[in-house]
């Protein structure tokens, strides 16, 4: 049997300040090593000031993903020597002596399957090392503390994956909640990272680490497999380790073994106080905690009669739902959901270009308002869109800018139509033996328009002009 | 001009005309510049003091509004940080740090317009009980300079009982400003933990450390603390005081109050002097009202091991960050692979550093943690519950702050082990959180013996006020240097 276990690394990418100093969560796009203080560089006679929110954020974690929530928690000190890490050890939680990490046990729904999760701690990120130079001979390596000291949760899961696609499952299932959460904008690049565990058939676990993206998680998990499969059919003992996912030749390759493991010397982080989660500020988290995507999901199907496909396209994915949320009404919900699941989606899929698009939910209402007034056709609401994304101008500018408003004017409507009829004489007498085929009609009417006819005004107009 | 006056006295001579700030940090460098050449307790002096107290003066004959210390030179031990200046920990490593901002305790002494005249000799990282473990040569007693003075914050009782500053903040991990005050004689406090700010202290043994003063007398004590304690949120381990002033009522005397007198602090090795004089210190608060009555504390015989095994376990984590890749010394990293590199670069470490160093990476060790780490721990959780217990029984403890007598300096620099036991009496407070004080009391063939009284955390204000006590019933001479 494989297993598979997860250490999912999460960046608090929506908090203002690191865990220990009062420079930026969120260094991206920032000169290198300008987002650094005494702090955060660990300079001599500095301490650590603990980011009261981000403990809160880190227990909104926990709750949300069913954990357990100590009453106290503490941070320990990891100790090793790395030139990221500006004090050579590491701010972090622990278990061993009593639960007093943010989270405890706890588990995630992933389809039919519950996967367990084992604890969730809050840490410090280390710096990030730049290599440069052409071979090995010359490399020199630079170091970038800008995200020293971001607040991040780390969250362990049990071995419960047998599969690289029940891991990308998870992953984005997990990523989907945080975002909602309104905790991390796992998008961000760098800001989710995963590292896995492996073992096959009872046999000993292989750690994988350095993976980049989930993508090229489920692709290391995947070779993993086949790796230690391959040993295991040839008899050759599995041993414990650490592998480095290689990302230029998509393979693992062994750094170290169980006997060169480092020995961190945990001990308490005197610095910081032990923090104490009393059950009032727990109750206070979750009833500021936002709806959870199952729950929007439900609420999207029972009250507005959404479909549960589109609902889950909707509820899981925080802009989508921002969104809905923002723009909907008790009569436009369905357009409104119509809209962003047929028209939008293809057009914001990825983070750059929701940044880079102007659309906001006031638009989207404007919309589906529109859309369901006859103000302006299906069709044209999708040429409406293009340009509001791109211009960020408002609906009415754009139809008139455009020419995209529907032709409602009865006189010039029948005008069209008239045309229509005295052009389309054999369709005309065929509509009057079978009016089914009156839809040929309304197309003809649709096309002179370009699209911009109103559809049902149209369809009354024909009726009474050809008598039926 | 009197250069022997107590801070109070200095603060009220200088508000009433009666001296100028400007001569009296003038008198203070020539003194310094007369004596310290034999002493060495400054690592570097402020050059721009005299300028700092022509300012001072101004205020004050201008009628503005002065802070409390009416520019009262004041010696600040090397590991406290300063804006702009160097801080060095006496450490080769820290050679030509300088520090990019101000301690908490300085920023609040700045506001009460204190001067800091030098930064004071200490052992590196404030290791040592002797100063001898300084990078830049020991310091010596003022008594007799052929002796040590006490450490690690040797440099600013130095500093203080020779006149060279009205007063000085030195920093206590398990009795560093208690144990050279007793042997130069003078007053030196360690705070209950929490109490003073550590933001800007370049940590040793972080749990258990604090900043303290060193004064000429018990008032001067309190009048330090009341403008350096207090809640800060650059340090999460500091409590709120509510602006507590601990020279109110510093008379109260201590007429009733009872003072446990711990049997092991004065058992095997104490020196026939220091019994005497602490009979003698038990007798004269007798006479003052107290009630005095030996009090056996278990724990207290493995508080020392305890205290090196965790010191020694922080250390090794404090000390980390030191591997001049963001600032040191000059030392050209190239082509080095970084684990020689690490180990190449902090090779500038002094011995006993060192040695600390190697033992808080062993201490806490996979495999070792149960047998040593863990154990001290538990240690330290079991002496603080019998010593919780022991002040429910009484308001003060008592013993003498060191077993011995100063010696020679070299006299047991090559036996680390001997070293360890000075500090039997101190770390106790330390590994408990609780304020202790080293009161000065009586002087035995010209070298001083001190008094240690220590109290319940957050109960300050009647420690102080029970060594205001004390003090009072002993004359003492001074540094005749």
């Amino acid at each position: 049997m494989t297993m598979i276990g997860l250490e999912i690394h999460c960046q608090l990418t929506n908090l203002n300040s690191k865990l220990f100093c009062s420079c930026k969560a969120n260094y991206r796009g920032l000169e290198i090593n300008e987002n650094i203080c005494p702090i955060c560089m660990g300079l001599p006679g500095s301490l650590p000031r603990l980011n009261q929110e981000a403990v809160k954020k880190a227990t909104i974690i926990a709750m949300a993903l069913n954990c357990s929530t100590p009453e106290k928690i503490a941070f320990f000190r990891k100790n090793y020597f790395y030139p990221d890490s500006p004090k050579n050890f590491q701010i972090t939680q622990l278990n061993i002596y009593g639960d007093t990490s943010v989270g405890g046990t706890g588990s995630v729904m992933v389809g039919d399957k519950k996967i367990n999760i084992t604890r969730i701690q809050l840490e410090e990120d280390p710096g990030r090392l730049i290599y440069e130079g052409s071979s090995s001979k010359n490399q020199i390596t630079l170091v970038d503390y800008n995200r020293a000291g971001t607040p991040l949760v780390e969250i362990v899961t049990e071995p419960d994956f047998e599969t690289p696609k029940e891991v990308r499952d998870f992953l984005n299932i997990l990523s989907d909640i945080l975002a909602n959460l309104g905790v991390a904008d796992p998008s961000l690049e760098g800001a989710m990272r995963a590292d896995a565990n492996v073992s096959i058939k009872g046999g000993k676990k292989v750690e994988i680490k350095n993976i980049g993206s989930f993508h090229d998680l489920e692709k290391a998990v995947h070779f993993e497999i086949t790796r230690q499969e391959s040993l295991h059919s040839r008899e050759i003992e599995i041993i414990q380790e650490t592998r480095h996912w290689d990302d230029k030749r998509k393979i693992t390759v062994s750094s170290r073994s169980k006997e060169e493991e480092l020995d961190y010397r945990y001990f308490l982080e005197g610095d910081i106080p032990w923090v104490t989660i009393d059950p009032e500020i727990k109750t206070k988290l979750n009833s500021e905690m936002p709806e959870s995507i199952s729950s929007k999901k439900e609420r999207y199907v029972s009250k507005y009669n959404i479909t549960a496909q589109v609902a889950d396209v909707l509820s899981s994915d925080k802009y989508y739902s921002d969104l809905f949320e923002e723009s909907h009404t008790e009569s436009n919900a369905k357009e409104v959901a119509n809209i962003i699941t047929t028209d939008l989606m293809g057009l914001v899929d990825t983070r750059e270009k929701r940044e880079a698009s102007k659309f906001t939910s006031t638009h989207l209402k404007e919309l589906a308002d529109s859309i369901q007034s006859g103000r302006i056709s299906r069709n044209s609401s999708k040429n409406a869109l293009h340009e509001i994304l791109k211009t960020g101008k408002n609906l009415a500018t754009v139809i008139e800018e455009l020419d995209l408003g529907n032709v409602s004017d009865e006189s010039e409507l029948s005008g069209i139509i008239s045309q229509v009829i005295s052009e389309e004489s054999q369709a005309v007498e065929q509509a009057k033996s079978n009016p089914q085929t009156i839809n040929y009609l309304v197309g003809k009417v649709m096309q002179k328009t370009k699209g911009k006819a109103d559809p049902s005004l149209t369809l009354d107009l024909l009726k009474k002009q050809i008598g039926i | 001009m009197n250069l022997k006056i107590s801070a109070l006295d200095y603060v009220q001579e200088v508000k009433t005309g009666n001296i100028s700030a400007e001569d009296f940090v003038a008198k203070t460098l020539e003194r310094i510049k007369n004596v310290d050449d034999a002493l060495h307790a400054f690592l570097s002096v402020n050059e721009d003091a005299i300028t700092q107290a022509r300012e001072i003066d101004k205020k004050v004959k201008s009628g503005k509004k002065v802070g409390d210390c009416f520019g009262m030179p004041i010696s600040i031990k090397d590991n406290i940080c300063i804006k702009d200046s160097k801080t060095t920990c006496a450490s080769k490593m820290l050679e030509n740090f300088v520090a990019p901002y101000d301690a908490t305790v300085i920023t609040k002494l700045k506001q009460q317009d204190a001067i800091f005249i030098g930064k004071v000799n200490m052992d590196e990282f404030a290791m040592g009980l002797t100063t001898e473990f300084s990078a830049f040569g020991p310091s010596k007693n003022p008594w007799n300079t052929d002796y040590v003075p006490g450490g690690s914050s040797g440099g600013s009782a130095v500093s203080v009982s020779a006149f060279e500053c009205i007063a000085s903040l030195g920093s206590d991990t398990g009795g560093s400003v208690r144990n050279p005050a007793s042997f130069c004689s003078t007053v030196g406090y360690k705070p209950t933990y929490g109490l003073i700010s550590r933001f800007g202290l370049i940590s040793y043994a972080n749990s258990i450390e604090q900043i303290g003063p060193l004064t000429r007398t018990v008032k001067d004590s309190a009048f330090m603390l009341n403008m350096i304690s207090g809640i800060d949120p650059n340090d999460n381990t500091t409590i709120d005081n509510k602006n507590e002033d601990y020279l109110s009522g510093i008379d109260s005397g201590i007429e009733g109050k009872k003072i446990g007198i711990i049997k092991e602090m004065m058992g095997d090795g104490i020196d026939p002097a220091v019994l005497t004089a602490t009979k003698d210190a038990i007798s004269k608060l007798e006479s003052l009202g107290a009630i005095c009555e030996e009090i056996s504390l278990d724990m207290v015989k493995y508080s020392v091991a305890a205290y090196y095994t965790i010191t020694a376990t922080e250390a090794g984590s404090n000390l980390a960050r030191y591997d001049n890749l963001r600032y040191g010394y000059d030392f050209s990293l190239e082509g080095y692979e970084f684990n020689s590199y690490i180990s190449k670069a902090r090779r500038n470490f002094g011995p006993e550093v060192t040695r600390r160093i190697i033992l808080g990476g062993f201490v806490p060790s996979a495999g070792h943690a149960g047998k040593y780490f863990l154990k001290a721990l538990k240690v330290k959780s079991k002496l603080t519950k019998e010593i919780n217990e022991a002040f429910k029984k009484f308001d003060l403890l008592l013993s003498p702050t060191v077993p011995i007598l100063p010696f020679k300096l070299g006299e047991k620099i090559d036996d680390p082990i001997s070293l360890f036991l000075v500090d039997i009496n101190t770390v106790t407070a330390n590994l408990t959180g609780k304020p202790a004080i080293s009161i000065p009391f009586a002087n035995s063939n010209g070298l001083p013996i001190g008094i240690q009284l220590m109290a319940n955390s957050y109960q300050d204000k009647h420690l102080l006020q029970a060594a205001h006590a004390l003090e009072q019933t002993v004359s003492l001479p001074e540094v005749s240097l």
